[in-house]
């Protein structure tokens, strides 16, 4: 068995989820088909869209393909003020996300189990109320001095991130023994800070990122509200850019996708890289 | 709760007289009850205040404004039509049913997908899906109509592709602008949208316990059915939960494929509130939201009803 | 010490007064100056140059949802900058008619607020309270149907219902609704959106109402005319400019004006007005009560009614709400006007706000019953 083992290890075909039971190998090659038929099947449904979108966006009225549509746009005015204000209400609602529904989450799944329903029901209130009658709420209740900044988008995007936020986190606390890490980390001696930063943060490391993750794609692709709020952000500038032809348009949006997609590569990877760990942070 | 106290107390070799003692004497003392409950519920003190400031008041805005009238007036005309008018009744129905259908679908094909990604070694793979997950569950829209239009609608790329194969959809029925049609569409954020919210859940899935349960001598389906299965369902419950709310106010994507061809409640109040027809009405906008908030806070009684059910089942 | 605060003091009175007397001045000039910001006519500020300062002085101009090929509104935008010297700020370009009345009504007092509005009529007329009165220099030649009679709201520009074809696709093109009904138009046919949202499907039903046997007083043929259309397989639900562009939608029912922005994508794009029904509707103007820069505001809309913008319309292929002064007057531009699409012969009616507004109930109630129910 150790040899067999060792030679499907080396050629990266045995995935350590599974254990080393003798049968001969025949599981393992179909769970390898299975994984490969579903990813495939979603590949083909998530890019050829996108693959239909460019090919209508680059093609020319007589059908020759060009990329001017898209080397055109880096030198369009205002871009650059619209992608840096996006970020810094990316960053803004990232903070006040995380430093809002951390704290709360842990504590609850701690002490307040029963507050658990009550927050799930709080939470989906604002993926369900639809944006246009939301912001028309916001707007009606906020005071000028907070229309007048362009923070107030922030402050309604946490309340926007929350439904994702919470279920994420909720999702990594349950996977967890909280209490047993709470209680060994206080008996050690650590302070509340030192417990939830020290010792619960790391370990919800892939919760903390799936929040991230949806919190930063939400505000970089959010348009109703920013658009009614009278803000450029960069979804304003992109539909904003250019009605006058759809090809553009269609080339921006498309472009947009993409580079949404790396930007958040890129910030995922800044992540502790974890190869060559091919277990997943547990406790136990 | 208590040993974490005596633990802390330890340490610092204080003690309160509100803790161990006042767990004593605060059970026969209502105020010490509720002195006591107040102090547990500090914490998230933060949260509630946030939330009532953030959404609690623009609600109470949306509701006030559903139940007045163009010049003011408290009225239940607004809420009168809404339950009377026969287009808002279709409205309603159609978009619970668009809900259901694209929490449960693309719930199970993503929490498939989620684990597929999961269990896979390619460590870059995983960090592209996931920021793939993000972008496309904000996807939507005129963008994603149209991509869809460009795709599989009758002049589409793939539908050409279909048709020399001689398998025309169209031919056969298929329309992107009906019920499936949008459905199919909605799959394109709802599905990101279910492996990146339970994709934390299928972390707490033990390779340990599975390891146990192959030991034990228990086949592939058991280890699921006893193990697997009963740890993931609360999530991905709660994980169809957000897609039955976000497929069920998702508004862009529909108007712009459908064109208001298919009665449902997001598209009634963009033309009230959004539009450049109908002037005037804004509050039966406003009364349609309230609607729809009134139905989630029913639907979540299912939820809870679904949650208990299953729990149940899979002892 | 006593001298001093004497020379203080009586310095003091000399500067008081001499402030004063620049006070005065200065609160002359400046009791013109706001007297422009809530005149209600150039006149009634002291003359167009009073204007042109005060406006100039506030240096900023906010408009919203102007597409900037809607009606040669981007040129209009860059001619009255250069001319005035004044930056227009472009807000919401994609935007709707409510979307301009709720920034009015939830950013006031915001700097980003609107000064004016292009709205559809009946959003004018819902909301009165919110705009300020003012006649522009050239009221007299507004019809008096089309303006109200105290200087709220006045129309603009408009155009007819037309169908537009891409002759590359479509070999014969449609030029009367009837002929939309021929089966040779599978999945071709598309109106501008939701005639529950956007004014140019709700007039295309409108239209198709007309030549269909209703009147403007019923509107229901029109929507049973869509329906026979989808059943018949050549109705393609969410059609805009795009969709005709990719050939989704190779044959589009819209305002004639707009099919213009087609036709510089595509060239073989042809606009036809339909033969069994005229159908048209202008769009109207107001300036904000509560505007930021109401001089400017003022400013702009004697822009748009001199012979200047209204002839800069024209060249957007729409019709000017004063284009029959100035055919009259001759000030017109007779290459643009030539250039507009054959209008249908008589006069054009419309229909009162009344049953403009009885129709888009029944539009509302009964549209996507009547094309899933087909």
């Amino acid at each position: 068995m150790a040899s067999i083992g060792t030679v499907f290890e080396a050629e990266g075909l045995v995935d350590h989820e599974f254990p080393m039971v003798p049968d001969g190998g025949n599981r393992r090659y179909r769970i390898r088909w299975g994984r490969g038929l579903i990813l495939l099947l979603a590949g083909a449904y998530f890019l050829i869209p996108i693959y239909a979108a460019l090919k209508f966006s680059l093609q020319n009225i007589d059908g020759k393909f060009s990329l001017s549509p898209i080397t055109a746009i880096p030198s369009q005015p205002g871009l650059g003020a619209a992608f840096f204000l996006s970020v810094r209400l990316a960053i803004v609602t990232m903070v006040i996300t995380m430093l809002l529904m951390v704290p709360t989450v842990i504590y609850v799944h701690l002490k307040m189990p029963r507050f658990r329903r009550v927050m799930e029901v709080v939470t989906i209130l604002p993926i369900v109320i639809p944006p246009i009658v939301l912001i028309l709420g916001v707007l009606h209740a906020a005071p000028l001095w907070l229309k007048s900044s362009p923070y107030l988008l922030s402050l309604v995007y946490v309340i926007l991130a929350m439904p994702f936020v919470y279920r994420s986190l909720d999702s990594g606390l349950g996977a967890l023994d909280v209490k047993t890490l709470v209680e060994a980390s206080r008996s050690l001696g650590a302070g509340w800070i030192a417990t939830i930063w020290r010792v619960l943060v790391p370990n919800l490391r892939a919760a903390i990122l799936s929040a991230t993750v949806l919190t930063v794609a939400l505000v970089l692709g959010e348009f109703t509200m920013a658009s009614l709020d009278l803000w450029e952000t960069l979804p304003v500038w992109i539909v904003d850019f250019d009605q006058t032809n759809a090809h553009i348009s269609t080339a921006v949006a498309m472009l947009s996708l993409i580079g949404t997609w790396v930007l958040l590569t890129l910030i995922i990877s800044l992540d502790r890289p974890r190869s060559g760990k091919l277990r997943r942070n547990r406790t136990s | 709760m208590k040993t974490v106290k005596t633990f802390g107390h330890a340490a610092t070799g204080t003690s309160t007289p509100l803790d161990v003692g006042g767990a004593a004497r605060g059970v026969r003392t209502t105020t010490g009850a509720l002195v006591r409950g107040l102090r547990t519920s500090a914490p998230v003190l933060p949260f509630v205040l946030y939330v009532f400031l953030g959404l609690g008041i623009p609600t109470l805005v949306i509701v006030n404004l559903a139940f007045r009238s163009d010049a003011g007036h408290l009225t239940m005309s607004n809420i009168h039509a809404i339950t009377s008018g026969g287009q808002y009744l279709t409205g309603f129905e159609t978009s619970l049913k668009l809900a259901l259908v694209t929490s449960l679908v693309p719930g199970i094909l993503g929490t498939f997908l989620a684990y597929a990604i999961s269990t896979s070694r390619f460590e870059t793979m995983k960090r592209l899906v996931a920021s793939a997950s993000g972008v496309l569950a904000n996807f939507g829209g005129v963008n994603l109509a149209f991509m869809f239009v460009a795709t599989i609608g009758a002049v589409g790329v793939v539908t050409s592709w279909l048709a020399a194969l001689g398998l025309n959809p169209w031919n056969h029925g298929f329309s992107l602008y009906k019920f499936w049609g949008v459905a199919i569409v909605y799959m394109y954020f709802q599905v990101p949208l279910m492996v990146l919210v339970v994709t934390p859940a299928l972390h707490g899935l033990r390779p340990a316990w599975r390891e146990a349960a192959e030991n034990l001598g228990a086949s592939r389906w058991r280890y699921w059915r006893h193990v697997g299965i009963p740890v993931l369902m609360p999530s991905v419950l709660g994980s169809m939960f957000l897609l039955f709310g976000s497929g069920f106010s998702a508004y862009a994507t529909a108007e712009a494929l459908t064109g208001g061809t298919i009665a449902l409640t997001p598209i009634q109040i963009g033309a009230y509130l959004q539009g450049n027809v109908i002037s005037g009405e804004e509050n039966i906008g406003y009364a349609l939201g309230f609607g729809m908030v009134v139905l989630m806070l029913l639907s979540v009684i299912g939820y809870t009803l679904m949650q208990r059910r299953s729990s149940k089942w899979l002892r | 010490m006593f001298v001093n605060k004497l020379k203080v003091s009586v310095a003091a009175g000399v500067l008081s007064t001499a402030l004063a007397g620049v006070a005065l001045a200065g609160g002359s000039a400046s009791a013109s100056a706001s007297s422009c910001d809530t005149a209600t006519s150039a006149a009634a500020c002291g003359g167009m140059s009073k204007l042109i300062a005060a406006a100039k002085k506030e240096g900023v101009l906010n408009v919203i949802t102007l597409p900037s090929n809607w009606a040669n509104y981007g040129t209009i935008i860059k001619d009255f900058s250069k001319k005035y010297g004044i930056k227009v700020e472009s807000y919401n370009p994609d935007g709707s008619s409510q979307d301009e009345i709720n920034a009015v009504e939830q950013d006031k007092g915001r700097s980003s607020a609107p000064d004016v509005l292009d709205v559809g009529t009946s959003y004018a007329t819902s909301n009165l309270n919110l705009l300020a009165p003012y006649k522009v220099a050239t009221w007299s030649s507004i019809p008096s149907a089309l303006k109200d009679p105290s200087g709220r709201w006045f129309d603009d520009y408009g155009g007819y219902v037309s169908i537009g074809c891409n002759t590359k696709i479509v070999t014969t093109c449609p030029t009367s609704f009837a002929q939309l009904l021929n089966p040779m138009y599978k999945n071709e046919v598309g109106i501008n959106g939701d005639p529950t949202q956007a004014s140019a499907a709700f007039s295309a039903v409108f239209a198709a109402a007309l030549s269909n046997g209703g009147s403007f007083s019923n509107i229901q043929p029109g929507i049973d005319f869509f329906a026979k259309l989808n059943k018949a397989g050549n109705y393609v639900p969410g059609g805009s400019a795009a969709t005709a562009e990719s050939g989704t939608t190779p044959i589009l029912i819209w305002w004639d004006y707009l099919q213009d922005s087609i036709k510089s994508t595509l060239p073989a794009w042809t606009v036809n007005i339909p033969t069994d029904a005229s159908y048209a509707a202008y769009y109207s103007q107001a300036i904000s009560k509560t505007a930021p820069h109401p001089a400017a505001a003022r400013l702009w809309e004697e822009y748009l009614y001199s012979t200047t913008g209204q002839n800069l319309w024209l060249q957007g292929n729409a019709r000017p709400v004063e284009l029959p002064t100035i055919i009259k007057n001759g000030t017109v531009n007779k290459t643009w006007l030539a250039e507009l699409p054959v209008a249908p012969a008589g006069t054009t009616t419309f229909p009162t706000l009344a049953q403009l507004a009885t129709a888009k109930n029944t539009v509302a109630a009964n549209w996507a019953s009547a094309i899933s129910g087909s």
